[in-house]
């Protein structure tokens, strides 16, 4: 019911949105035309803006993941994490969901496919992708079209609140489906 | 962010020279390096898209409409920035096109606030209490369905994979409210940004 009401919204919203910004201007006798296109040619400065962030942020994310050091990670806190009811399966994920959104449904596709529907694993990094935003993207994305490059405190506060969401994931579960 | 970079590139070297897949981080620089112009430029056109109908939103009053009917959060949220500005009305569209998992038009509306925010920023190459506050939002990632977990669940065989939405929210929505208060509490404890015009902050 919740789900079949968030779907018909979320097919909807766009439409609805864009229907309600022509008619008003309409009314308002914007010319739509011309403000769109001028409007629109913002998009490649701001594609192009981003850039250098984006490939600072990407290469050095894309060597570290090529260069083992999950694994790494993974094979020394593994034992640490089955103490805790915690499969150490998830543990890449827990690093990955902040860096790649793509890696990270792949880590979870591969999760859920060798472990089958009914394991805690594949529910737990389920809820882990699924409440997760690839933190270091989004701060490239959104410093760069703008060109900032001293980040302050928002860099700390996305790290943070992601450890948080893995910490809140994994208690919910627990709860949950333990 | 410098010591996050150094870490990044020099400790991934020096990672992939211990396990032996040093050929594999050098080759990941041109993989890395490619990805992101494709990502750039894939970029371009919903970019343009959304900017352009979000002009006529502008102009048609819609933005400044959402700015009014939403103020007394923002007002709290975003305190350094005047109540009229319409760059709230942005933040608004962009959080819910997210909360709806509208990536693709929630980025550029997004941008929109962030470029308003950098109008009245006073150094403009540090990030300001409201564009950190903005990105706080954003990366806690708050989504009301996952749409494509439950489409891998689905793949699966997942008897019911709904059952995952109710945990999702839960979690998404603490990390939220954390960010929020993580971003308040920061904005009071860490060092002004620099003024640039020599006025106080």
């Amino acid at each position: 019911m919740f789900q079949n009401l968030m779907n018909l919204i979320s097919l909807w919203a766009l439409p609805f949105l864009i229907i309600t910004i022509l008619t008003a201007a309409l009314i308002k006798k914007v010319p739509v035309y011309e403000t769109f296109t001028d409007g629109a040619k913002d998009g490649f400065k701001v594609a192009v803006n981003i850039i250098p962030y984006l490939v600072a942020i990407m290469v050095g994310i894309g060597m570290f993941r090529a260069s083992g050091a999950i694994e790494l990670v993974t094979n020394t806190l593994g034992s640490i994490l089955l103490k805790l009811n915690i499969p150490s399966e998830t543990l890449p994920l827990m690093i990955v969901r902040s860096l790649s959104g793509s890696a990270a449904l792949g880590v979870f596709s591969d999760i859920a496919n060798s472990f089958g529907p009914d394991n805690y694993a594949t529910k737990l990094s389920a809820v882990m992708v699924g409440s997760s935003e690839t933190t270091f993207y989004v701060l490239a994305v959104y410093f760069g079209a703008i060109g900032i490059s001293r980040l302050r405190y928002a860099m700390l506060v996305g790290i943070l609140a992601d450890i948080i969401g893995i910490v809140a994931a994994i208690f919910v579960c627990a709860k949950m489906f333990l | 962010m410098n010591y996050i970079f150094y870490f990044l590139i020099v400790g991934s070297i020096v990672i992939g020279a211990i396990t032996g897949r040093l050929s594999d981080v050098v080759n990941s620089i041109l993989t890395g390096a490619e990805t992101s112009v494709k990502v750039a430029f894939s970029l371009i056109g919903i970019m343009a898209f959304w900017l352009g109908i979000m002009r006529i939103a502008e102009k048609s009053g819609i933005v400044e409409w959402i700015s009014k009917v939403i103020k007394p959060i923002t007002k709290w949220l975003f305190p350094e920035i005047s109540e009229d500005s319409e760059a709230l009305g942005d933040v608004a569209m962009s959080f819910s096109a997210n909360a709806l998992g509208l990536t693709n038009a929630a980025t550029p509306i997004g941008i929109r606030a962030m470029e308003e925010f950098q109008k009245v920023n006073k150094d403009k190459t540090s990030a300001s209490n409201a564009m950190c506050m903005f990105l706080a939002m954003n990366t806690a990632g708050f989504q009301l369905i996952p749409a494509t977990v439950i489409a891998v669940l689905i793949g699966i065989g997942y008897k019911n994979p709904t059952e995952i939405i109710a945990p999702t929210l839960l979690v998404t929505t603490i990390a939220f409210l954390f960010a929020i208060f993580m971003a308040k509490m920061f904005a009071k404890l860490w060092k002004k940004q620099s003024d640039l015009s020599g006025g106080n902050e």
